[in-house]
């Protein structure tokens, strides 16, 4: 995607803004490493083939840590407990064990060391690692369909969304997208699903607003999609939320069902579903481990603060927000191919310049970012219900997009906040889209903002700032920042929030044989 | 088209009484449409879109614009001339039924009404993440050039923020000693706002004596006017709510009258 910069930043202070990035996450990273969640936990018994859940829905895995940890605790690991209960003979296999500790019937201990210990640690890796190579080779299946069926032949590409709440319907609705132009499918999560502590079972057929995310959900929809990009002719990809309570897990479910993108973002649920900040932090550098494993593209959710916050004062906290985003990515080992950064279109229109204010924020996210293929937002807090202006609006959102070289473009519908989109809505979205990219894809060429004009100036001006609010954030320390509302004006401390009680601390001897196969990048 | 001789007739600067929607005349009674049909575009489906038009009351009607989505439907814009008639004396609308008040005024009648601060409560509720209407009616930038809450030094507002459950929030309300609480939906599928809001009345009014229960309102784009006693709160506030209207909705409905003499007959 590099190609020579439309605008010209400072080195130097690029340089800054990452090192300040670093010194900001750095503090954080320490944090993660030295805590474990129930979700961790879950998600390292999902790799080992746990499934299911009981005659109520409560998933096996569920049951299984929590009994762990009301006997033994989850300070060392959950399978080191487990899987010294299946060598000691206690159950035949894993889901019997999980039935077993449901009914109260086992007890745990933590072996005491020496060979008893080793033993039990390599059975539980070896079940282990045969999840982390069902993932890879869902990762090479992509590989070889995308060499087959080919990827789009425009950038950016199409993002489209289906919400019905029913996995039935969301399929032909999918396949239709997909025929139409869609390049991406989200299915958007029933509203709730991230305060669950619990990934629902089976295909679901009732949601609100969206469509639960389930390992059967994943499974269906990618199976479609399949079949209509071998009928398109280029490989149709498939978008969840790896986010809430249960975000390694759901990522696990991702990597294991080859979806190819899920949502992402390091401190959405913090801000936006006050989910505890360490719980977040923790579940989030497991869950981008996985995605990096798997190959899945991440798309960060900056466009949010916008939506809270105002868009031209607020510009610089995306900005921030992208280079901690970008640290935190890396340290879980994602490359840059895989950084969906996002940004968003929601400068209000009666704001005089509007449009060269946008083209200067996505023109700074685009030389800042040159590799990542960025996600570039629509419009949704200015959509007022004037659905013709809507859709202007939109038209310019989608020049903005090309000609600043966005990686994957959201498409806006004009009934944003009216309701949700018609099966018109999405046609007359997408005709929007095709002609913009069609009358203008190559204006990019010709678009060169003078060094000293409005827009080059603007860019440099929301670096300067997101500096400065960087080196205020390493100073204060950035679970502090995020306690004082510094993104999306809201304010979460470090020991409030949904999820807390599932944070465990890692006791010396903790063994995770997902986090070791991941950061070791071995496959037994 | 009869109708166009009374109205025409009408002395300017007199509101009529019977109105027809306005395209380029008065009277013409034009408006425009637009929908699709579960059906393959063809010569059919544009006389089954006719056939709509006439029974929505357009007639003469036109369809300007067929376009098939896919095999198995077609869109339609249709321009027509809707006889139907709106009778202004049939309109009603919901006023305003307190007088707008400026923050130094709304301060002023919380002191000498109430004698110590004026406490709100305000949170997202349910499932609901979108904190854009409450922030804009509580935080202290506001919203339309006016400041939230926040602002107004008589009145403490606790915001509880997005995706509150409601135990917490008749917990977080009864610390507070809360006089009113706000919440605000913005999630209207499968009627969610109202789902929850109900939710919400029922456990205030199950958790407070009889006649203590703070003032509860609700706010967000899509609820319907007038529906404030189905939901079991005291007031609805919709799309375009200022903060100083709040502000002042809670001094009419929350603060006592300073003395008698300035009670007012109404």
């Amino acid at each position: 995607m590099s190609t020579t910069p439309l605008i010209h930043l400072d080195a130097a202070q690029v340089r800054q803004a990452r090192s300040l990035a670093k010194r900001a996450g750095a503090p954080v990273v320490k944090i993660a490493k030295n805590h474990t969640t129930v979700s961790v936990e879950r998600a390292t018994l999902r790799l080992a083939g746990l499934t299911g859940a009981d005659h109520e829905g409560q998933p096996w895995v569920n049951h299984l840590v929590d009994a762990v940890r009301g006997q033994v605790g989850l300070e060392h690991g959950v399978t080191t407990p487990v899987y010294d209960a299946l060598r000691r003979g206690v159950a035949p296999d894993l889901l019997t064990l999980a039935q077993q500790s449901a009914s109260g019937s086992v007890s745990f201990r933590l072996p005491e060391g020496g060979r008893e210990l080793a033993t039990t640690q390599r059975t539980a890796r070896a079940q282990v690692a045969r999840g982390i190579r069902a993932i890879d080779a869902q990762r090479a299946a992509r590989d070889r369909l995308i060499r087959r069926h080919g990827n789009p032949k425009q950038t950016p590409w199409i993002y489209l969304i289906v919400a019905t709440g029913d996995i039935d319907e969301d399929i032909p609705q999918a396949q239709a997208a997909a025929r139409e132009g869609a390049d991406v499918i989200a299915v958007i999560r029933s509203t709730g699903q991230s305060l669950l502590d619990f990934v629902p079972e089976g295909a679901t057929h009732e949601g609100f607003a969206g469509t639960y995310a389930t390992q059967e959900n994943f499974r269906l929809m990618r199976a479609a999609l399949d079949e209509t990009s071998r009928e398109v002719g280029r490989y149709v990809r498939l978008t969840n939320y790896a986010s809430g309570l249960c975000m390694p897990e759901i990522a696990t479910l991702a990597g294991l069902e080859r979806l190819d993108m899920m949502l992402n973002d390091s401190m959405y649920g913090i801000l936006f579903r006050d989910i505890n900040p360490i719980r977040t932090f923790v579940d989030q550098r497991f869950s981008r481990q996985i995605h990096a494993r798997a190959g899945i593209i991440i798309n960060t959710g900056e466009d949010n603060y916008l939506t809270t916050a105002d868009a031209v004062d607020a510009a610089h906290t995306v900005t921030v927000s992208q280079l901690l985003n970008e640290y935190f990515a890396k340290e879980a080992g994602l490359a840059d191919w895989q950084l969906g950064l996002g940004h968003a279109f929601e400068i209000n229109p009666e704001v005089p310049e509007s449009f060269r204010l946008e083209l200067a924020h996505a023109l700074l996210a685009r030389t800042l970012f040159p590799d990542a293929p960025l996600k570039w937002m629509p419009p949704t807090k200015h959509m007022t219900g004037d659905v013709f202006r809507g859709y202007l609006l939109d038209g310019f959102f989608n020049l903005a997009g090309t000609m600043t070289g966005q990686g994957i473009l959201l498409v806006g519908m004009m009934t944003e906040a009216v309701v949700t989109p018609f099966l018109s809505d999405r046609d007359l979205a997408l005709q929007n889209v095709r002609y913009v990219l069609d009358a203008a894809g190559g204006l990019r060429e010709d678009f060169h903002p003078p060094r000293d004009g409005f827009i080059q100036t603007r860019a440099r001006h929301v670096l300067g700032e997101a500096v400065d609010l960087l080196d205020r954030i390493t100073t204060d320390g950035l679970l502090n920042a995020i306690a004082d509302g510094t993104f999306g004006l809201m304010k979460r401390p470090a020991d409030h929030g949904k999820g807390l009680e599932g944070v465990v601390t890692k006791a010396p001897g903790y063994d995770n044989p997902a986090v070791t196969l991941l950061e070791t990048g071995a496959t037994r | 088209m009869t109708n166009r001789k009374h109205l025409r007739d009408t002395p300017r600067k007199l509101t009529p009484q019977i109105v027809r929607p306005y395209g380029d005349t008065t009277g013409d009674g034009m408006i425009q449409v637009s929908f699709t049909l579960p059906l393959p575009h063809d010569k059919r489906a544009e006389g089954a879109a006719l056939q709509l038009a006439k029974k929505m009351g357009m007639d003469p009607a036109l369809v300007v614009h067929a376009k098939p989505i896919g095999p198995d439907f077609t869109f339609f814009v249709v321009y027509g001339s809707s006889n139907h008639l709106v009778d202004l004396g049939q309109v009603h609308v919901q006023e305003r039924e307190f007088p707008l008040l400026s923050p130094k005024e709304v301060s002023l009648a919380i002191k000498r009404g109430l004698r110590r601060r004026l406490v709100v409560v305000g949170a997202c509720i349910g499932t609901d993440a979108h904190t854009v209407g409450i922030d804009a009616i509580l935080n202290i930038k506001g919203f339309a050039g006016e400041k939230g809450l926040e602002y107004y030094s008589e009145i403490t507002v606790v915001n509880l923020g997005a995706q509150v459950l409601v135990p917490d929030l008749v917990a977080k309300a009864r610390a507070a000693k809360a006089d009113a609480v706000l919440v605000s939906q913005v999630v209207t599928q499968k009627d969610a706002h109202i789902h929850n809001v109900s939710q919400m009345t029922a456990a205030f009014r199950e958790a407070y004596p009889a006649g203590k229960v703070p003032l509860l309102v609700a706010g967000g784009p899509r609820f319907e006017e007038g529906s404030a006693d189905r939901l079991g709160v005291d007031r609805i506030f919709g799309r375009g709510t200022t903060p100083s209207e709040v502000a002042s909705y809670l001094v009419h409905a929350v603060v006592p009258p300073a003395t008698p003499s300035r009670k007012k007959a109404s």
